[in-house]
Protein backbone atom coordinates (compact mmCIF):
# COMPACT_ATOMS: atom_id res chain seq x y z
CA UNK A 1 0.00 0.00 0.00
CA UNK A 2 1.43 3.35 -1.03
CA UNK A 3 1.91 5.92 1.71
CA UNK A 4 -0.92 8.43 1.87
CA UNK A 5 -2.59 6.31 -0.84
CA UNK A 6 -0.45 8.05 -3.48
CA UNK A 7 -1.77 7.14 -6.91
CA UNK A 8 1.50 7.81 -8.69
CA UNK A 9 5.16 8.70 -8.24
CA UNK A 10 6.66 11.68 -9.99
CA UNK A 11 10.39 11.18 -10.40
CA UNK A 12 12.15 14.57 -10.48
CA UNK A 13 15.53 13.38 -9.23
CA UNK A 14 18.47 15.41 -10.54
CA UNK A 15 16.32 18.29 -11.76
CA UNK A 16 17.18 21.71 -10.30
CA UNK A 17 15.13 24.90 -10.06
CA UNK A 18 12.77 25.74 -11.76
CA UNK A 19 11.97 22.24 -13.03
CA UNK A 20 10.43 20.70 -9.87
CA UNK A 21 7.63 23.30 -9.57
CA UNK A 22 7.13 23.44 -13.34
CA UNK A 23 6.71 19.64 -13.44
CA UNK A 24 4.36 19.41 -10.44
CA UNK A 25 2.21 22.21 -11.84
CA UNK A 26 1.92 20.27 -15.10
CA UNK A 27 1.35 16.88 -13.47
CA UNK A 28 -1.12 17.82 -10.76
CA UNK A 29 -3.86 17.98 -13.40
CA UNK A 30 -3.30 14.30 -14.25
CA UNK A 31 -4.69 13.12 -10.90
CA UNK A 32 -8.19 13.65 -9.55
CA UNK A 33 -9.14 16.13 -6.84
CA UNK A 34 -8.51 14.48 -3.48
CA UNK A 35 -5.82 12.15 -4.81
CA UNK A 36 -2.17 12.28 -3.77
CA UNK A 37 0.98 12.21 -5.89
CA UNK A 38 4.35 11.25 -4.42
CA UNK A 39 7.18 13.46 -5.67
CA UNK A 40 10.82 12.35 -5.55
CA UNK A 41 13.31 15.21 -5.76
CA UNK A 42 16.96 15.82 -4.97
CA UNK A 43 16.65 19.63 -5.08
CA UNK A 44 16.87 21.06 -1.52
CA UNK A 45 15.14 24.23 -2.79
CA UNK A 46 12.00 22.14 -3.21
CA UNK A 47 11.61 22.03 0.58
CA UNK A 48 10.67 25.72 0.48
CA UNK A 49 9.30 25.85 -3.06
CA UNK A 50 6.69 23.11 -2.83
CA UNK A 51 4.85 24.66 0.15
CA UNK A 52 5.04 28.05 -1.62
CA UNK A 53 3.68 26.53 -4.82
CA UNK A 54 0.94 24.67 -2.93
CA UNK A 55 -0.15 27.82 -1.12
CA UNK A 56 -0.24 29.80 -4.34
CA UNK A 57 -1.97 27.13 -6.43
CA UNK A 58 -4.40 26.09 -3.70
CA UNK A 59 -3.14 22.54 -3.23
CA UNK A 60 -1.84 20.75 -0.16
CA UNK A 61 1.45 19.25 0.97
CA UNK A 62 0.41 16.23 3.00
CA UNK A 63 3.87 15.25 4.18
CA UNK A 64 7.54 15.86 3.40
CA UNK A 65 10.12 13.18 4.12
CA UNK A 66 13.83 13.87 4.02
CA UNK A 67 15.87 10.76 3.47
CA UNK A 68 19.49 10.07 2.58
CA UNK A 69 19.95 11.89 -0.73
CA UNK A 70 16.22 11.98 -1.47
CA UNK A 71 13.31 14.22 -0.59
CA UNK A 72 9.83 12.74 -0.86
CA UNK A 73 6.91 15.15 -0.96
CA UNK A 74 3.29 14.01 -0.90
CA UNK A 75 1.07 16.46 -2.75
CA UNK A 76 -2.69 16.35 -2.58
CA UNK A 77 -4.72 17.91 -5.37
CA UNK A 78 -7.32 20.13 -3.72
CA UNK A 79 -8.70 21.93 -6.76
CA UNK B 1 -34.15 38.19 -10.07
CA UNK B 2 -31.25 35.75 -9.95
CA UNK B 3 -29.89 37.22 -13.17
CA UNK B 4 -29.96 40.72 -11.67
CA UNK B 5 -27.96 39.64 -8.69
CA UNK B 6 -25.41 37.99 -10.95
CA UNK B 7 -24.99 41.12 -13.10
CA UNK B 8 -24.74 43.35 -10.08
CA UNK B 9 -22.16 41.06 -8.56
CA UNK B 10 -20.14 41.12 -11.77
CA UNK B 11 -20.24 44.90 -11.88
CA UNK B 12 -19.24 45.14 -8.26
CA UNK B 13 -16.37 42.76 -8.84
CA UNK B 14 -15.22 44.86 -11.79
CA UNK B 15 -15.24 47.97 -9.63
CA UNK B 16 -13.29 46.26 -6.88
CA UNK B 17 -10.74 45.04 -9.43
CA UNK B 18 -10.34 48.58 -10.73
CA UNK B 19 -9.74 49.86 -7.23
CA UNK B 20 -7.05 47.28 -6.64
CA UNK B 21 -4.34 47.73 -9.24
CA UNK B 22 -1.82 44.94 -9.12
CA UNK B 23 -4.32 42.43 -7.83
CA UNK B 24 -4.06 39.89 -10.66
CA UNK B 25 -1.86 36.83 -10.23
CA UNK B 26 0.38 38.05 -13.02
CA UNK B 27 4.06 38.79 -13.59
CA UNK B 28 5.20 41.66 -15.82
CA UNK B 29 8.92 41.83 -16.34
CA UNK B 30 11.07 44.22 -18.34
CA UNK B 31 13.99 42.40 -19.96
CA UNK B 32 16.33 45.32 -20.61
CA UNK B 33 19.57 43.40 -20.33
CA UNK B 34 21.13 41.33 -23.07
CA UNK B 35 23.41 39.41 -20.71
CA UNK B 36 23.23 35.63 -20.68
CA UNK B 37 23.01 35.26 -16.90
CA UNK B 38 20.26 37.86 -16.60
CA UNK B 39 18.26 36.25 -19.42
CA UNK B 40 18.51 32.88 -17.67
CA UNK B 41 17.21 34.45 -14.45
CA UNK B 42 14.37 36.19 -16.32
CA UNK B 43 13.25 32.96 -18.00
CA UNK B 44 13.48 30.91 -14.80
CA UNK B 45 11.31 33.45 -12.97
CA UNK B 46 8.80 33.60 -15.84
CA UNK B 47 8.43 29.81 -16.17
CA UNK B 48 8.26 29.54 -12.38
CA UNK B 49 5.48 32.13 -12.34
CA UNK B 50 3.37 30.05 -14.72
CA UNK B 51 4.02 27.01 -12.53
CA UNK B 52 2.65 29.06 -9.61
CA UNK B 53 -0.55 29.57 -11.57
CA UNK B 54 0.31 33.09 -12.70
CA UNK B 55 0.27 34.72 -16.10
CA UNK B 56 3.70 35.88 -17.26
CA UNK B 57 4.59 38.63 -19.72
CA UNK B 58 8.16 39.53 -20.69
CA UNK B 59 8.84 42.92 -22.27
CA UNK B 60 12.02 42.88 -24.28
CA UNK B 61 13.61 46.27 -24.72
CA UNK B 62 17.06 47.76 -25.54
CA UNK B 63 19.83 45.12 -25.31
CA UNK B 64 17.27 42.45 -24.53
CA UNK B 65 15.91 42.53 -28.09
CA UNK B 66 19.22 41.15 -29.45
CA UNK B 67 18.53 37.94 -27.52
CA UNK B 68 15.45 37.41 -29.69
CA UNK B 69 17.33 37.51 -33.00
CA UNK B 70 17.24 34.39 -35.12
CA UNK B 71 20.83 33.49 -36.08
CA UNK B 72 19.60 31.74 -39.23
CA UNK B 73 17.85 34.79 -40.68
CA UNK B 74 19.65 37.43 -42.72
CA UNK B 75 17.75 40.48 -43.85
CA UNK B 76 18.95 43.02 -46.34
CA UNK B 77 18.00 46.60 -47.02
CA UNK B 78 19.53 48.08 -43.86
CA UNK B 79 21.21 51.47 -43.65
CA UNK B 80 24.82 51.85 -42.49
CA UNK B 81 24.09 52.36 -38.76
CA UNK B 82 21.65 49.44 -38.64
CA UNK B 83 24.23 47.22 -40.29
CA UNK B 84 26.83 48.31 -37.72
CA UNK B 85 24.49 47.60 -34.83
CA UNK B 86 23.52 44.29 -36.34
CA UNK B 87 27.15 43.39 -36.65
CA UNK B 88 28.17 44.48 -33.16
CA UNK B 89 25.25 43.08 -31.16
CA UNK B 90 24.90 39.37 -30.41
CA UNK B 91 22.96 37.53 -33.09
CA UNK B 92 20.59 35.56 -30.94
CA UNK B 93 20.60 34.04 -27.46
CA UNK B 94 23.38 31.60 -28.36
CA UNK B 95 25.82 34.49 -28.62
CA UNK B 96 25.06 36.20 -25.31
CA UNK B 97 27.83 36.83 -22.79
CA UNK B 98 27.89 36.75 -19.01
CA UNK B 99 27.52 40.11 -17.25
CA UNK B 100 30.42 39.07 -15.06
CA UNK B 101 33.45 36.83 -15.56
CA UNK B 102 33.01 36.53 -19.32
CA UNK B 103 36.82 36.44 -19.60
CA UNK B 104 37.01 36.58 -23.40
CA UNK B 105 34.51 33.75 -23.69
CA UNK B 106 36.14 31.34 -21.26
CA UNK B 107 33.88 32.18 -18.33
CA UNK B 108 30.72 31.96 -20.45
CA UNK B 109 31.77 28.58 -21.90
CA UNK B 110 32.56 27.32 -18.40
CA UNK B 111 29.18 28.39 -17.06
CA UNK B 112 27.34 26.69 -19.94
CA UNK B 113 29.34 23.53 -19.30
CA UNK B 114 28.61 23.70 -15.57
CA UNK B 115 24.89 24.18 -16.25
CA UNK B 116 24.88 21.08 -18.46
CA UNK B 117 26.64 19.04 -15.76
CA UNK B 118 24.25 20.23 -13.07
CA UNK B 119 21.20 19.67 -15.23
CA UNK B 120 20.19 23.34 -15.15
CA UNK B 121 18.06 23.98 -18.25
CA UNK B 122 19.91 25.93 -20.95
CA UNK B 123 18.58 29.22 -22.28
CA UNK B 124 17.36 27.35 -25.39
CA UNK B 125 15.45 24.86 -23.23
CA UNK B 126 14.06 27.69 -21.10
CA UNK B 127 12.72 29.50 -24.18
CA UNK B 128 11.15 26.27 -25.41
CA UNK B 129 9.55 25.68 -22.02
CA UNK B 130 8.35 29.28 -21.81
CA UNK B 131 6.65 28.90 -25.20
CA UNK B 132 4.96 25.67 -24.09
CA UNK B 133 3.79 27.20 -20.82
CA UNK B 134 2.34 30.25 -22.56
CA UNK B 135 4.76 32.90 -21.31
CA UNK B 136 4.03 35.95 -23.46
CA UNK B 137 6.79 37.91 -25.14
CA UNK B 138 6.22 41.54 -26.05
CA UNK B 139 8.89 43.45 -27.91
CA UNK B 140 9.53 47.16 -27.69
CA UNK B 141 8.98 48.62 -31.14
CA UNK B 142 11.18 51.64 -30.43
CA UNK B 143 14.17 49.49 -29.47
CA UNK B 144 13.74 47.43 -32.64
CA UNK B 145 13.88 50.62 -34.65
CA UNK B 146 16.81 52.02 -32.68
CA UNK B 147 18.91 48.87 -33.06
CA UNK B 148 17.86 48.59 -36.67
CA UNK B 149 16.29 45.15 -36.19
CA UNK B 150 13.51 44.05 -38.50
CA UNK B 151 10.60 41.93 -37.32
CA UNK B 152 11.53 39.15 -39.75
CA UNK B 153 14.88 38.61 -38.06
CA UNK B 154 13.41 37.68 -34.68
CA UNK B 155 12.79 34.08 -33.59
CA UNK B 156 9.47 32.36 -34.08
CA UNK B 157 7.68 32.45 -30.77
CA UNK B 158 4.00 31.92 -30.03
CA UNK B 159 2.26 34.97 -28.56
CA UNK B 160 5.04 37.31 -29.69
CA UNK B 161 3.80 40.86 -29.98
CA UNK B 162 5.27 44.27 -30.79
CA UNK B 163 4.28 47.18 -28.63
CA UNK B 164 5.23 50.36 -26.80
CA UNK B 165 5.48 51.56 -23.23
CA UNK B 166 1.71 51.89 -22.77
CA UNK B 167 1.21 48.17 -23.30
CA UNK B 168 3.82 47.40 -20.68
CA UNK B 169 2.28 49.82 -18.19
CA UNK B 170 -1.22 48.47 -18.77
CA UNK B 171 0.09 44.97 -18.06
CA UNK B 172 2.25 46.08 -15.14
CA UNK B 173 -0.58 48.00 -13.51
CA UNK B 174 -2.76 44.94 -13.16
CA UNK B 175 0.10 42.63 -12.20
CA UNK B 176 0.88 41.73 -8.62
CA UNK B 177 4.54 41.21 -9.51
CA UNK B 178 6.60 43.63 -11.61
CA UNK B 179 10.29 43.21 -12.24
CA UNK B 180 13.07 44.86 -14.23
CA UNK B 181 16.09 42.89 -15.33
Amino acid sequence: MAEHDAVKVLDLKGLPCPMPVVKISQEIGSIDVGQVVEVHTTDPGSLADFPAWAKSSGNEIVETKQEEGLIRIFVKRVK
Amino acid sequence: MAVDVATELAELKKKVDEMQPGALPKLSMVVFSGDLDKLIAALIIATGAVAMGMQAVLFFTFWGTAALRDPKVNVGGKDFMSKMFGWMLPKGRGKLKLSNMHMAGMGTAMLKDLMRKKNVPSLDQLFEMAAQLGVQIKVCEMSMDLMGFKREELIDYPNKEFCGVATFLADAKESSVQLFI
